[in-house]
């Protein structure tokens, strides 16, 4: 068979079994990359002898019984805003572009441990802002369903990797949709978690009170493997949550008997593409012949959430970014004296959405405006939770569409800010809350491009949202959806 | 509505943060913010006068540790990505005359 064709997890077991070895799986990887990543342009770096390195010496260990993990042996692709020691991080900003961390972000210590061979860094929207990957300062990123539309954003590269085969598995990050979205567009399975699940730490962050690291995958399974491996609860990020349940391969059964799953009407109005509804409805239905109880409930402030979410995310992207100056790391613009150089640092190394977000968040947090702005957001955030909260006393997991519609075509976004915000409108408030979330392929529409399901899940429910993304997933399949 | 961005306005938000803005940049910038301000101005439609703003979705509590060093000297591992350095550290252009 195809080594490409394997998952994340068909993979580890085919090599814990010997039927190929993870230098030949990675073979694969790169045969692959060389033939399709001129077009899609996945990738900011790729470590192409460091992974074989890499791989060779993974092989032995797991020959010598060291290494038993599911992912043993398995090519992963890595979001550029997550640091990788000795391996270039950029943010795909022109102000990292040089920037080589020297420690692993926590995530990537756990991938590390477990196994995996990390062949690159991928394309992303620059400092994650963004939803479509096209403000990256190394160039667009193609659908591999479709090379004239983006593969959303900002874990763009990530979820297209997966799409074309260029890696077995990803990582990417979420602050407003970032991992949901994409994976909605290329067609993959991605998951944000519970905030607190993930470790923050070596995530170059946008914003902090939103962001967490999830995975992209093939299927369901992987994503469950790879969200096991990388939760901890890491005293180096003081929101890290101890939870003691995050063995999310045990939810991977076949069973939603019973299970209360609400349907937001206010996710299904105006703004939906038919397809897409047409497609997420279909999938509703297979829960519901499975045994789970669907009920249609009016969630509210649906539409109050996008306006929050850029007050607040650009008020602690101001806070963030204001570490870059040209001291330390990154780029740096000549100059005569300290302040014009941080000034002309800043002015030359952020693109033109990283400096409208920056400028947005300086000015929401000013003396005189905070109260307003700022404060106001946070206010408007305790109401949503507050309706989140009102729904999951009355249901086990909320259903819906990831994306208002399919993958826009390249270049027919960045020039409307406001309505490629749109684009978030059903991921955004997930991160406001802090749940955890699930886009899970559900279709395609008439020109090819895939729809995705999103799952919604009250905080620390990652089982019932794999329980139930793994009960449509199988049906699905079996139905031949 | 409508909100119109002043160029003090947006040469404070600019000072804030550290951004020199060209004049083209700063006629966009201002609409840009306006704009946002527009659409951000929504959440006034919201009476929230009884709602206390919500920064930290789980209960907070500080999390202390020892302080005990756990790491050895790192700086010239750190100073590899400097700009520039001199005598083991980051080096700077002059900041007065």
């Amino acid at each position: 068979m195809d080594s490409l064709t394997y998952t994340a997890t068909g993979l580890g077991k085919a090599i814990k079994e010997g039927r190929l070895t993870a230098v030949q799986a990675l073979e694969a990887v790169f045969a692959r990359i060389e033939e399709s990543e001129e077009l899609y342009h996945c990738y900011v770096t790729l470590e192409r002898e460091k992974a074989f390195e890499r791989a060779a010496a993974v092989q032995k260990k797991i020959e010598a019984g060291e290494l038993t993990g599911p992912l043993a042996g398995v090519p992963f692709a890595i979001k550029d805003n997550i640091c990788t020691e000795g391996i270039p991080t950029t943010c795909s900003s022109k102000i990292l572009q040089n920037f080589v961390p020297v420690f692993d972000a926590e995530a990537i210590l756990k991938l590390k441990q477990a196994g995996a061979v990390i062949i690159g860094k991928t394309n992303m929207d620059e400092f994650a802002m963004g939803s479509t990957t096209e403000t990256s300062y190394f160039g667009v990123t193609k659908n591999p369903s479709n090379p004239a539309h983006v593969p959303g954003g900002s874990s763009g590269g990530s979820a297209a990797a997966v799409a074309a085969g260029e890696c077995f598995a990803a990582l990417g990050s979420d602050t407003g949709g970032s991992i949901r979205q994409p994976a909605s567009y290329c067609g993959v399975v991605g998951m944000k978690p519970t905030y607190g699940t993930v470790s923050r730490y070596g995530l170059i962050a946008y914003g902090s009170s939103l962001d967490q690291i999830g995975p992209l995958t093939k299927d369901v399974t992987d994503c469950a493997a790879v969200l096991e491996t990388i939760s901890s609860h890491d005293p180096k990020d003081s929101t890290s949550m101890e939870r003691g349940d995050t063995d999310f391969s045990a939810a991977l059964l076949e069973d939603v008997q019973g299970m209360r799953i609400g349907i937001p009407r206010d996710y299904f109005g105006e703004g939906l593409d038919p397809q897409v509804k047409a497609a997420v409805l279909k999938a509703a239905k297979v829960l519901e012949k499975k045994g789970a109880l669907l009920e249609e409930f009016d969630l509210s402030l649906v539409e109050y959430a996008i306006p929050a979410y850029y007050t607040i995310a650009a008020a602690e992207a101001s806070s963030n970014l204001e570490r870059f100056d040209g001291v330390k790391y990154g780029y740096r613009a000549d100059a005569e004296e300290l302040h014009a150089m941080y000034k002309k640092t800043r002015s030359e190394g952020f693109g033109p959405e990283v400096k409208r977000r920056i400028l947005l968040g300086s000015f929401v947090l000013s003396s005189g405006y905070y109260d307003a702005y700022y404060l106001k957001a946070l206010r408007v955030k305790a109401l949503i939770k507050k309706a989140f909260d009102a729904a999951f006393a009355k249901y086990d997991l909320i259903l819906g569409p990831t994306a208002p519609a399919t993958a826009p075509k390249l270049g027919e976004s960045l020039a409307d800010p406001i309505k490629m915000y749109l684009g978030d409108i059903y991921t955004i408030a997930v991160n406001l809350a802090g749940l955890p979330g699930i886009s899970v392929p559900c279709g395609k529409d008439d020109k090819g491009l895939p729809i995705g399901l999103q799952l919604i899940g009250d905080c620390f429910q990652e089982k019932t949202l794999i329980r139930a993304a793994y009960t449509y997933e199988q049906t699905a399949k079996q139905e031949g959806n | 509505m409508a909100n119109e961005i002043s160029d003090k306005t947006i040469e404070y938000a600019a000072a804030l943060a550290k951004l020199e803005l060209s004049g083209e940049e700063k006629e966009q910038a201002k609409k840009d913010m306006g704009r946002m301000l527009d659409y951000i101005d929504q959440l006034n439609e919201l009476d929230t006068s009884q709602v206390e703003p919500l920064c930290h979705l789980f209960p907070v509590r500080n999390v202390f540790r020892e302080d005990v060093v756990v790491n050895g000297d790192e700086s010239e591992k750190l100073l590899k990505n400097a700009p520039e350095q001199k005598d083991n550290m980051f080096a700077v252009p002059r900041t007065f005359d």
